[in-house]
């Protein structure tokens, strides 16, 4: 694998990741518990969309061949992207939502901050600009996990549920293949398992804090940054393409 | 002959900014340089949030406004790094912001007073605000919302 083609495919990794995510808690959109979260949603969807173009559309010059970010978005199958499968998981509450929301922003943070210092100028621009944004989600999605989890019964008992259901998909993030060897090897961005003695310890201190008990499964999903889904992001980009796929290069 | 660059900053400072039009972008803090390259402006812009949809409007008011000008050959660049935060609005800028409701960024990270009565007694409602760069509190003594321009 060349420094090229793992570049590509670290690239696509980091702006799919966003674009579901985005995609995914866009679906609160006018269904949150209160206003106010609605529209706190609806903006970390915007971040995180803007976020996508910044890294799909550098994926889309270091390929080479044309393609911009739209196209990435709107013209891949779901074999091609390259997202965790965490991020495509059904919603589920609010609750779980915010639970899945934390998971990555704690992860997003240990990962941007390496990214500061990556040998790439582009990506540590990048790096630079989604940070700021994402300490701030983790601020809130932090909050409202130990808001929640150390609020009533039932919002613990969702919490602790919620939880025990997402676990078994975190250890994607922590799983390193060729692309992630070569990279590492050239410093542009570190190797998978490195961050999560750093993200064990942010969420372990936010977990407890919320009186929530971390799942004792080694379980670790896996196949999303690979290209194997689950029958889920099918749904989702069924929504998400389907105009560019009914009227193909339509523009606004 | 070509305006001079102080005189194109001048024309910059007339250009509200597209969601708080009180402030122009000099203010926001969104224009990193001007300078002529040969006879090409170039104006290199940094986006307040990457996702923010005032961005493209914000690049096309800065086009039209030089246009107007007569600046017939002119480049906008995209400027990430160093990041935009909120040092950069002007102190013109604070005011306009307090005069017209919103609370400017404080370094503490919420609000120094009410924009509408000046009390102190304030509650976060929420983290997030009608547009990406703003949240929302509340004055605990007019009992009013008002818009908080977030620190970041």
């Amino acid at each position: 694998m060349t420094r090229d083609e793992a570049l590509f495919q670290f690239l696509l990794r980091l702006g799919d990741n966003t674009l579901v995510l985005s995609h995914r808690i866009s679906e609160w959109c006018g269904h949150a518990p209160v206003l106010e979260e609605d529209i706190a949603l609806a903006n970390t969807a915007l971040d995180l969309i803007g976020q996508t173009q910044l890294w799909l559309g550098f994926a889309g010059e270091v390929e080479g061949e044309g393609r911009t970010a739209d196209n990435l978005a709107y013209l891949r199958d779901v074999w091609d992207f390259r997202n965790l499968l965490m991020l495509e998981r059904p919603n589920g509450d609010f609750g779980k939502t915010m639970m899945r929301q934390f998971l990555f922003d704690a992860w997003q943070s240990v990962l941007l901050s390496k990214l500061l210092s990556s040998s790439d100028t582009q990506i540590a621009e990048i790096a630079e600009k989604a940070s700021k944004e994402v300490a701030y989600q983790l601020e809130r999605s932090a909050g409202t996990v130990v808001g929640l989890g150390d609020g009533t019964v039932e919002s613990h008992n969702r919490m602790q549920e919620a939880l025990d259901d997402l676990w078994p998909y975190t250890g994607e993030m922590f799983l390193g293949d060729e692309a992630d060897e070569v990279l590492a090897q050239d410093g542009i961005a570190p190797d998978a398992a490195s961050l999560k003695p750093d993200w064990d310890e942010l969420v372990g201190g936010v977990l407890k804090s919320a009186t929530l008990q971390i799942p004792s499964t080694k379980f670790a999903h896996k196949g999303g940054k690979t290209g194997t889904h689950t029958e889920h992001l099918g749904f989702i980009l069924a929504d998400m393409q389907f105009l560019q796929r009914a009227y193909p290069a339509a523009s606004w | 002959m070509k305006p001079s660059i102080d005189q194109i900053w001048e024309w910059l400072d007339a250009v509200p900014d597209p969601e708080i039009p009180v402030i122009s972008l000099v203010d926001l803090g969104v224009i990193r340089d001007v300078f002529w390259e040969t006879d090409v402006l170039v104006v290199k812009v940094t986006p307040t949030y990457s996702g923010c949809p005032a961005t493209s409007i914000i690049n096309l008011d800065i086009e039209t406004a030089l246009k107007a000008q007569g600046i017939e050959k002119l480049e906008l660049r995209r400027q990430l790094s160093p990041a935009w935060n909120t040092e950069w609005l002007s102190d013109k800028g604070c005011i306009k912001l307090e005069e017209y409701g919103i609370a400017p960024p404080q370094t503490a990270g919420g609000p120094a007073k009410c924009p509408r009565c000046g009390g102190t007694d304030l509650f976060r409602i929420s983290q997030f605000g009608s547009t990406p760069c703003k949240a929302q509190w509340r004055c605990q003594s007019c009992l009013e919302p008002f818009d908080y321009f977030k620190c970041i």
